[in-house]
């Protein structure tokens, strides 16, 4: 829950459109309950997509949040 | 509110209930004729029911508002919960939030009530409901606990738009009778009294919050019904009789024939009383009795003046404090204040202090529940106990006194050591304001109620540390006759023409008249016509009363001698039992002023 939440947070701050697909399933980062619906645990493959003109930052910001565990990433620094 | 029909009905297809008839306490005068909308306290109980088309803007408006409400009390719960258990645990409502916020849920929603014109309630029911379970489907128990999330953020919801009826009752689209178990403060305090035509209720008695409102907005009602929510629906025709303390429910064409022409006879009573605005209320032989108001809200102050009162006798200000998570500021008492002053026009102004209580105690966080609350902390008690507050308002009452003839009032004043800190604490602002340069009115008459009879039996003592006295007799009979006039199963009990309570008021009225001082009379009692003329016959010379019934004592008072009004006191004041005592002066009442007693 709480990934999802800060996930969520931070997508919102980007313009582009963010999106993650686990098995051929794709959830919209902005919507917290699309992102439940994927079933993501610990371990889980999981694919980023993201278009639009800050489409490259978002990937970066998001991916260093998943390689952290989502723990103490400061996202308003990060952003 | 939106008419609610289970889905395939037609709605014109309206079931032929039988008239049904319930006698309750008539708290505020007036007929209501009109339909009923139920609030049930119960739960939130979802009928699948639609808006007709072109309310859906409406719907979408009511389930906006409800999302913010959630999110700012969930705001609240993450606050305190990280405060005290950190973090981690505060973030679970931060995530709920998100869920309140999800683009994808809110577009569904707004999909369901726009094009399909669910009813707000019922599309948050049926998206949440469906996320739920297939969030319970899922295998792993991750997700099927999340659906513990969602089922909170769609209760939370639900509560915003039905559980709770401030928020809808604040907006009601259409004239309606409310109908509901019991209504809080501050449910009452939202009322718009162009919507609301009628107060309807299981519980309360003629004392309470509800009935004081109610008078206060001149909404007709009746209180302490007993249980017959199960036979009422929204949309069922009800007449409210608030001189008889009777409802009915969808009346046969012979009643409503009957209430419509008591109605039209009652609008040419209004006319000659009307007649008498201007005059001043003496009795026929010159006894001048002063009828001021009771007023709730500023707004009052306007209606006073048109119906001839002589002043403001009793200025509630606890409106201030409901509703409000926050404590009114100095400005916010002192525009309230300075409103009613200026309307009034230089004439009298009667500020009481904070006087929450028990029955008062919306949603405010002064207080912490208590097992006895009408004995516990409450009214002065309670200021003297929050000084930093208690000065903010006394503040404000001083700096509107600048204005015009206001006077401070201590309400239920027990002992001489709360009269004298009130006092200390009076003197250390005016004080401070003078210190600061502010201009101030020094001048300014003290005043203590009278609603506890240890404050009867040691008011020699206090006599002489105060300028005026206001008997509120809705708790002196309170307090006096052990009764919680909240209470269904007693309020029988409560009665002001108890003898008691009548002993009470004379040794009153004979205290301060040796002082040359001023006694009132500021509770419900005032409001009837034959008790007012009783407490004139007892020497009371100062009535404080709901804006409504002015002109009515005012044409009582006009009516008869001030010898008539002892003769009648002096009998009262010997019979024994408050049935007594009523029977009594309803009699004397119906052979001085007729006209008057035909027209309930």
């Amino acid at each position: 829950m709480r990934p999802a939440d800060k996930l969520v947070r931070v997508a919102a701050g980007f313009q582009c459109q963010i999106e993650l697909e686990r098995a051929g399933q794709i959830a919209d980062c902005r919507s917290i309950l699309s992102l439940l619906t994927l079933g993501a645990t610990q371990g889980s493959e999981l694919v980023l997509r993201a278009q639009g003109p800050d489409a490259d930052e978002a990937i970066r910001v998001i991916r260093l949040m998943f390689d952290q565990q989502f723990d103490e990433v400061n996202v308003e620094q990060s952003t | 509110m939106h008419i609610r029909l289970p889905i395939g009905s037609q709605p014109n297809q309206i079931d032929q209930f039988s008239m049904l008839e319930l006698q309750g306490i008539a708290v505020s005068p007036g007929v209501a004729i009109g339909r009923a909308l139920v609030f049930d306290r119960e739960g939130y109980r979802i009928t699948r029911c639609l808006v007709a088309v072109g309310e859906d803007e409406g719907e979408w408006v009511r389930l906006v508002d409800a999302v913010k409400q959630a999110y700012d009390k969930l705001e609240n719960s993450r606050l305190t919960t990280t405060k005290k258990l950190g973090a981690r645990l505060g973030n679970i409502f931060s995530a709920q939030q998100q869920i309140l916020h999800d683009p994808h849920l809110q577009s569904e929603l707004e999909s369901l009530i726009r094009t399909k014109t669910y009813s707000a309630e019922y599309a948050v029911s049926e998206v949440f409901t469906k996320y739920a379970s297939a969030f319970r489907k899922a295998t792993s128990t991750f997700l099927s606990e999340r659906a513990a999330d969602i089922r909170d953020v769609e209760r939370l919801l639900l509560e915003g738009l039905t559980g709770q009826p401030t928020a809808t009752l604040k907006q009601l689209p259409h004239e309606a009778i409310v109908v509901s178990h019991d209504l809080t403060p501050g449910e009452t305090a939202a009322f718009d009294p162009k919507k609301v035509l009628g107060i309807c209720t299981e519980a309360g008695g003629p004392g309470g919050h509800t009935a004081i409102v109610a008078r206060g907005m001149e909404i007709p009602a009746v209180v302490g019904v007993g249980n017959f929510l199960h036979n009422i629906r929204s949309g069922d025709e009800v007449i409210v009789d608030g001189h008889l303390g009777r409802i009915i429910v969808s009346p046969d064409e012979a009643t409503r024939d009957h209430y419509m022409q008591r109605r039209r006879f009652r609008q040419s009573i209004a006319t000659q009383l009307e007649e008498i605005r201007d005059l001043p209320a003496c009795t026929s032989d010159g006894v001048r009795i002063e009828l001021m108001a009771n007023v709730e809200f500023p707004n009052e102050a306007l209606s006073c003046v048109a119906r001839g009162a002589d002043g403001v006798g009793l200025y509630r200000t606890e409106f201030l404090y409901l509703g409000h998570d926050q404590e009114p500021t100095e400005e916010e008492h002192y525009q309230a204040y300075a409103q009613v002053v200026r309307d009034m026009q230089n004439r009298p102004v009667v500020i009481r202090t904070l006087d929450l209580g028990a029955d008062k105690m919306g949603m405010t966080m002064l207080a912490d529940p208590e097992n006895n609350p009408f004995l516990g902390l409450r009214s002065i008690r309670l200021s003297l106990r929050n000084p930093a507050i208690f000065r903010i308002q006394v503040r404000a009452i001083l700096r509107a006194a600048c204005l015009g003839d206001v006077r401070i009032m201590f309400p239920m004043i027990t002992t001489l050591d709360e009269l004298r800190s009130a006092r200390f604490l009076l003197r250390s602002v005016s004080e401070d304001l003078a210190s600061e340069g502010k201009h101030i009115q020094c001048a300014v008459q003290v005043g203590m109620m009278v609603e506890v009879p240890a404050a009867v039996l040691m008011l020699d003592r206090f006599i002489d540390e105060i300028d005026f006295v206001s008997i509120g007799t809705n708790d002196l009979t309170q307090y006096t006759l052990a009764v919680d006039r909240s209470n269904d199963s007693v309020a029988d009990l409560y009665q002001a023409c108890d003898p008691a309570v009548l002993r009470l008021i004379q040794r009153t009225q004979q205290i301060v008249s040796e002082k040359k001082k001023s006694t009132s009379v500021c509770g419900e009692m005032s409001n009837n016509p034959a008790y007012a003329l009783l407490l004139a016959g007892m020497g009371i010379r100062t009535l404080s009363l709901a804006p409504a019934a002015i002109p009515i004592i005012k044409k009582a008072i006009r009516s008869v001698t001030i010898g008539q009004c002892e003769a009648m006191a002096w009998r009262a004041l010997r019979l024994s039992t408050a049935r007594e005592v009523d029977a009594f002066v309803m009699n004397q009442l119906a052979g001085l002023v007729p006209e008057i007693v035909l027209q309930a």
